[in-house]
């Protein structure tokens, strides 16, 4: 990064590059699995986004989806995996 | 090419540059906390960010990849939305920078001469100009109760803009559409990042691509198209949801068959007969379900804030904006009371039926306390909004009266 962009970025803090490196999702186990599948199409936040309010039914059509209609190359023993993570931590409150 | 993380900061550092400038950044986005709809779900409301996009001013991002940024609510205070502010909405991360000399429309399929088109032999055509309103299907998809998935919009992914192009109709025309067709396929540049992705590719019904209003746009507020929002040329569909005006548009396919690509017939489709609606897609429709079309009737608010304060003695200006799909609106009713009573508010300038029509009510509150503002929009053939959400699994046509509280202290 240089000099100019780094005093801008100090000038105007509500301005930030769009970078989805910012992206953090919650720590947790699985959560390597679902950052290594999810993240080849999309960015992370989709799930941020879409949470908390899918129960692990409604989360399974969201994966089912990529799978059956985006063609997401997910292996069929990460598919519950991936399930865990996001019932557990952007689920809809029990 | 897709855009790569290098290419996106090298763009992004000239984007803050002439934000630097002053040129780019309005003062209320300066250090600007972004307030959100309570109504939003948790997590979109904390994953959302002011961020610029190259040659864009902040806006509210939704997703990074593929790029869903939706317009602050500030910005629909005029009547036309500033193509640096216009929301930008994609389905799949494959986006490639087209360039205008490289440029080609392929029309072909059932027509009797194929084209291809550079962009200076369409810009041959006679060119016309018009203010539409485009707005995403789902906007105010994240204010649904119950919540359904998707891009979780608020208020702001819609824009109105004036459309400079070519009539499809006189492209049509040229090539000579052969007997028995019934749609047009329509596909743009951008695409899947896995090739068994479906790619985003609509169909139109002929008879809408004939309608003298339907255009392939390249210019957007006397400027070319920005490349987020379509760069060098896209389909403007006056009235209908912003799914089929498809951006960085490469060909028009002409078939005597119902398309059946995903983006057809499972996607951007609502229940039948649940919405009034005066423009179907018959040969797309179900029994269960038909394809989104026209926007039903709605109105914004844009003045006031939810949760403002305002002081007692000084007159409260309550403005706005209404838009429907073409027939114009007729009244726009506003409420100071939470709804019991209600009152003309005036309209402004008329930009033509497609286009925002501004609106406002001033009025003088007699106490102090807290004002519940309602706005409600009547369009010319009687279709109003509603108090009672409608229901549908993708979360569209969202047009309940908007509703702001300020404290008059």
């Amino acid at each position: 990064m240089n000099k100019t962009l780094c005093a801008l970025l100090l000038l105007l803090p509500a301005l930030a590059l769009a970078d989805e490196s910012a992206v953090k999702l919650r720590q947790g186990s699985n959560q390597d699995v679902v950052a290594r599948n999810c993240a080849v199409c999309h960015s992370l936040d989709y799930i941020q986004m879409n949470s908390r309010f899918l129960d692990r039914k409604g989360w399974e059509a969201t994966v089912t989806k990529m799978v059956k209609v985006m063609g997401a190359p997910i292996k069929e023993e990460d598919v519950p995996l991936i399930l865990d993570y996001l019932d557990q931590q952007y689920g809809k409150p029990k | 090419m897709g855009i790569n993380r290098r290419d996106f900061l090298r763009v992004g550092s000239g984007g803050l540059l002439l934000a630097g400038g002053g040129l780019l950044v309005p003062a209320w986005a300066k250090g600007a906390k972004l307030l959100q709809p309570a109504a939003l779900p948790d997590g979109t409301r904390e994953s959302a960010l002011l961020e610029a996009l190259p040659g864009k001013v902040p806006l509210i991002k939704r997703s990074y990849r593929p790029p869903n940024y939706e317009t602050p609510p500030e910005y629909f205070r005029e009547v036309f939305t500033p193509n640096k502010a216009f929301f930008v909405r994609y389905h799949l991360a494959n986006i490639p920078e087209v360039e205008a000399r490289s440029w080609q429309l392929r029309i072909g399929g059932e027509v009797e001469s194929p084209l291809v088109l550079t962009l200076d032999e369409l810009r041959r055509f006679e060119t016309v100009e018009l203010a539409a309103v485009c707005q995403c299907s789902g906007n105010r998809r994240g204010l649904f109760q119950p919540h359904v998935p998707g891009v979780e919009w608020s208020y702001g992914a819609m824009g109105n803009a004036r459309w400079r192009g070519v009539r499809l109709r006189d492209l049509l025309n040229k090539a000579g559409v052969k007997k028995g067709a019934l749609e047009l396929v329509l596909d743009g540049a951008d695409g899947p990042v896995l090739d068994k992705t479906p790619d985003f590719v609509k169909s139109l019904p002929l008879w809408k691509g004939l309608d003298e209003n339907t255009l392939i746009a390249f210019e957007m507020n006397g400027e070319p198209l920005p490349h987020w929002n379509g760069f060098p040329a896209r389909l403007i569909v006056p009235g209908w949801t912003a799914t089929y005006w498809v951006k960085h548009l490469s060909s028009i396919n002409v078939v005597s068959a119902p398309f059946d690509g995903f983006w057809m017939k499972s996607a951007y489709r609502v229940p039948v007969g649940k919405f009034p609606v005066v423009e179907r897609f018959l040969s797309q429709e179900t029994a269960a379900n038909t394809p989104i079309t026209e926007m039903v009737v709605n109105s914004l608010i844009t003045s006031v804030r939810d949760g403002e304060r305002l002081s007692l003695g000084k007159p409260l200006e309550l403005a706005g904006i209404a838009w429907d799909a073409g027939y114009g609106i007729r009244q726009v009713e506003v409420s100071t009371d939470g709804g019991m009573s209600w009152r003309n508010a005036e309209l402004g300038t008329d930009h033509g039926r497609f286009s925002f029509r501004p609106w406002h009510y001033r009025f003088q509150p007699r106490h102090k306390g807290r004002y519940t503002l309602l706005a409600k929009a009547t369009n010319r053939i009687g279709q109003t909004q509603t108090f009672e959400l409608i229901a549908n699994p993708a979360g569209y046509h969202h047009n309940l009266v908007h509703q702001v509280a300020v404290d008059v202290v």
